[in-house]
């Protein structure tokens, strides 16, 4: 039970490339959308050989009158309700294009499928039935239209054949639908009059509608505007993932605006770091030397090693998009439970994904009411504005500035229950990260490594409290000073009295505390320095988000002592004074440690002495080239 | 940017959605021109590597030329070629019409794979042209724990954020090619020189539009020897692609029923 139409080449056989629309069919339910579409595949001459014998033939062996939009309705169920269910695509060809219908359903119940089809489309085509005129879900649709971005719309008037192709009529639906899309700020490139069923208005201009002067369907479809890719705007690439498949360290993403090329002195956001692309790696010949435009997917190198994680977004120094924790977004929900104010929810902006508490809802209403009443909460297949704070900061753009990175997501439980377009970045500041410059240390790596036999460094002592990741970090700190190097020890609980004195040990501070340390400790690194870090550091995440800032100087080491050992030996009275409830939210005899799984080394200090404990670790150091072989 | 560059660059993208949203994921491989292009698509979107496992779910009923072809291509592009065999035709449904039941073999054997190795995410290389069913897929579609499809009820898809949260115990199907067509992909292979299995050009008259088991698979009329000739001849027919293969013709719902049992 085949559905294809392989006339649509866009890539057509002698190499040159016909213009692609994607244009989505909408309206309310049973004004004709399947029809309209199974008739244009018709006119076209688009249909697959034998298939409309086929479904002749199915519909009367149903005993059901034959309907155009079988050929659509693909799934049993729609055929025996005679309805869409889910959205379709299909395409044909016209004098000067390839088009892309994407059918989507009209019934309020699976208004989430018409959002899916018509997120994706260049341009829409708006249908109304002329006996029954603008309806809630042709409002609903033209709101949702407008929500998801679509600028080009037609209008057709279906069933014409219904009111007697009466002129009049055709006048006052055009008039009430095209002074609601106005409203909306979309104004229709047409409205025109037709009987899908018949064909009357679809391909030809018939005599039943030859009071009418404007384009049929057909050439009302060539005059839509394929979507062009959003070069001239400000570059803008979040990035979906960091690759360290071999010796390149490769930020991937696709560039959503503007364009980029080798050299670019770039800015990384939200953090506001600069660097400068030093190549665009790409395969199987790399690396690229031409400026890459939207819509690529690209993967660039750096020329310093930086923190980068999927979710930044990488923009040109001097047109950056803000940096921000709160939002004011005009969205549509889908979801069973109405979005109220305190929800906590989970916004999907780009590649970033954080959590958001809504603080405020305004303009809640029905979008298919003519006169909406403003609810407290947006209800299912509502719209609304809402303000958001989030988690953490992003890089947004309103999207006036930008439609492609100035729109969100929203997901409830996993599954996406509304989006929106950002309207204005509330109380975000314009970062000026031109200000800073970074130094570079005035010693090369080789003359540190001259003098202090060893390399840059980050060793993380993770373990339970009480384990001895103090005293080890000491024996071995003493042990790399005798031998001339230059350790520098930065004790978790040292910080905390200063540097991080003003962070708690909620999840969130936990993370800000160990972001600080591995920061720092990559900071004395990368000046020649071994920076050996003692901190309990129980989060898995907090701890790789430690080893991705200081990159390969990172070497980590479990103090893998028994829980009971620590307790017994309880150096700082912790475990007494947690046991006594005195200490909320103290990693030991809670089960919130999550040992590591790939350590460079895992050292359980309950069996052994400080010294060798200390040998094993400078035996792992020599061998993952940290310190130099001093026996060769 | 091209009309291809455009399809390739989307491609990339879902590949790399893919890759950093789940845990354990596999390419299916059919050995067929989608899948090989959907390969060449992977090592783009990866620099090289396919950094997951090939999947090849066998019904032992392939062409030589398909077992050659796989053979050569998983050591060359050195993948990490999973085979999984399909359970005996007896364990199958009877009450499903020859073709149906074929295929349904092939679901069988893709829920044992799944069983076996734990994936969360299976990359497969459908596209919405091909058949009327697969035209309503999300490129990022989720199973049921049995692998079922529930197409009453798919999650809303838009401005390329994918859901992408299987809940314990299902898996979601990664579609990276839907918005391809049959003639993009021959226009592509043609262009980044992707091998092909040469029974897809025409001999003696005819040739192989879309390969699956030697049984319930065959050629239609083609002159067609070259990609060219096939992207000429695409231009101008009105056969559908999967008009060779039997299993979709056997009664008006026989593909939806098997696609929402589970199958591609």
């Amino acid at each position: 039970m085949n559905m294809i139409v392989p006339t649509a080449t866009p890539a057509t056989p002698n190499g040159t490339t016909r213009p692609q629309v994607r244009i989505v069919i909408v309206g309310h339910v049973d004004h004709g959308k399947s029809t309209l579409v199974g008739r244009l595949l018709h006119e076209t001459g688009s249909l697959p050989e034998g298939k409309l014998d086929m479904l002749k033939a199915v519909s009367a062996r149903r005993g059901m009158p034959f309907e155009w939009s079988f050929l659509l309705d693909a799934l049993q169920t729609e055929r025996d309700q005679g309805i869409t269910i889910d959205t379709t695509q299909i395409s044909f060809r016209t004098r000067s294009r390839d088009v892309v219908l994407i059918d989507a359903p009209g019934h309020a119940e699976f208004l989430r499928n018409m959002i899916t089809g018509a997120s994706q489309a260049d341009g829409a085509v708006l249908i109304i039935d002329a006996l029954e005129g603008v309806r809630d879900q042709t409002r609903r649709h033209g709101y949702l239209l407008h929500l998801l971005g679509v600028k080009q719309v037609a209008v057709v008037v279906n069933k014409m054949d219904r009111v007697d192709f009466s002129a009049e009529r055709f006048r006052q639906i055009g008039d009430e639908i095209s002074a609601h899309l106005t409203g909306l700020g979309l104004t229709p490139s047409a409205v025109i009059p037709v009987s899908a069923r018949d064909g009357d208005g679809v391909a030809e201009r018939t005599p039943r509608i030859a009071w009418f002067d404007g384009p049929t369907v057909v050439e009302a479809l060539d005059a839509l505007e394929p979507a062009r890719p959003l070069e001239t705007l400000a570059l803008r690439l979040p990035v979906q993932a960091i690759y360290k498949f071999d010796d390149r360290r490769i930020v991937a993403g696709r560039i959503e605006s503007g364009s980029l090329a080798a050299g670019d002195e770039i800015v990384i956001m939200p953090a506001g770091k600069i660097a400068r692309i030093r190549t665009v790696e790409s395969w199987p010949v790399t690396p690229m030397q031409e400026s890459q435009g939207a819509g690529r997917s690209v993967g660039i190198t750096l020329d310093r090693e930086l923190f980068v994680e999927r979710g930044d977004v990488i923009a040109h120094v001097g047109s950056t998009p803000r940096d921000t924790r709160r939002i004011r977004a005009r969205i549509f929900w889908l979801h069973d439970k109405p979005l109220a104010e305190g929800a906590s929810i989970l916004v999907r902006l780009g590649t970033r994904e954080t959590r958001a508490t809504v603080v405020a809802i305004e303009k809640a209403v029905d979008p298919g009411e003519l006169a909406g009443v403003e609810t407290r909460a947006i209800a299912r297949n509502h719209v609304g504005e809402i303000d958001i704070a989030l988690a953490q900061p992003i890089a947004a753009d309103p999207y006036s500035d930008n439609p492609r990175t100035g729109r969100l997501v929203i997901e409830v439980n996993g599954r996406i229950a509304g989006g929106g377009l950002i309207l204005s970045v509330a109380t975000g500041k314009r970062s000026i990260p031109v200000d800073i410059v970074p130094v570079e240390s005035a010693m090369s790596a080789g003359e540190c490594l001259a003098r202090y036999r060893h390399k840059g460094a980050v060793l993380w002592l993770t373990g339970l409290p009480g384990s001895g990741k103090s005293t080890l970090a000491r024996a071995i700190q003493r042990r790399l000073f005798d031998n001339g190097g230059s350790p520098i020890l930065l004790d978790g609980d040292t910080l905390r009295a200063g540097l991080n004195g003003d962070l708690g040990f909620s999840a969130k501070d936990r993370s800000e505390n160990i972001r600080r340390l591995a920061e720092v400790a990559t900071h004395l690194a990368r000046n020649g320095h071994i920076a050996i870090v003692a901190a309990v550091s129980p989060s898995a995440e907090d701890r790789s988000a430690a080893r991705r800032i200081a990159g390969a100087a990172f070497r980590e080491i479990y103090v893998a002592t028994p829980a009971d050992v620590c307790e017994r030996r309880d150096p700082k009275g912790h475990y007494a004074k947690a046991r006594a409830g005195a200490l909320p939210g103290f990693t030991g005899i809670g089960k919130d440690y999550e040992p590591p799984v790939a350590s460079e080394l895992t050292i359980d200090t309950s069996s052994r002495s400080v010294t060798s404990a200390a040998d094993e670790l400078e035996d792992m150091l020599v061998k993952t080239e940290i310190l130099l072989d001093l026996s060769e | 940017m091209d009309h291809l560059d455009g399809l390739e660059a989307q491609s990339i993208y879902i590949f790399r959605e893919a890759f950093a949203r789940l845990k354990k994921l596999a390419l299916l491989w059919s050995l067929g021109k989608d899948s090989n292009v959907m390969i060449w698509l992977a090592r783009k979107a990866f620099f090289g590597r396919v950094p997951f496992p090939a999947l090849h779910v066998d019904t032992g009923k392939k062409f030589a030329e398909m077992y050659a072809f796989r053979d050569r291509y998983g050591r060359e592009w050195e993948l990490d070629l999973k085979i999984e065999p399909c359970p005996p035709l007896e364990t199958i449904d009877p009450t499903l019409p020859p073709a149906a039941r074929s295929a349904a073999r092939k679901t069988e054997g893709l829920k044992l794979a799944l069983a076996k190795y734990g994936f969360d995410g299976l990359i497969a290389g459908i596209r919405r042209d091909e058949e009327a069913t697969r035209a309503k897929e999300r490129v990022f579609s989720p199973r049921g724990t049995e692998g079922g499809w529930d197409v009453r009820d798919q999650p809303p898809e838009f401005w390329d954020q994918f859901n992408a949260s299987p809940p314990p115990g299902a898996h979601l199907r990664i579609h990276p090619i839907l918005h391809w067509t049959e003639a993009d992909i021959w226009a592509y292979t043609r262009r980044e020189n992707i091998p092909i299995i040469p029974l897809y050009l025409a001999k003696d008259g005819k040739r192989y539009r879309s390969l699956g088991d030697q049984d319930i698979t065959s050629p239609v009329a083609s002159t067609a020897s070259t990609i060219e000739e096939i992207l000429i001849e695409l231009d101008g027919t009105r056969v559908p692609e999967r008009a060779g293969r039997a299993l979709d013709h056997e009664t008006e719902d026989a593909f939806e029923r098997l696609r929402v049992a589970g199958y591609l």
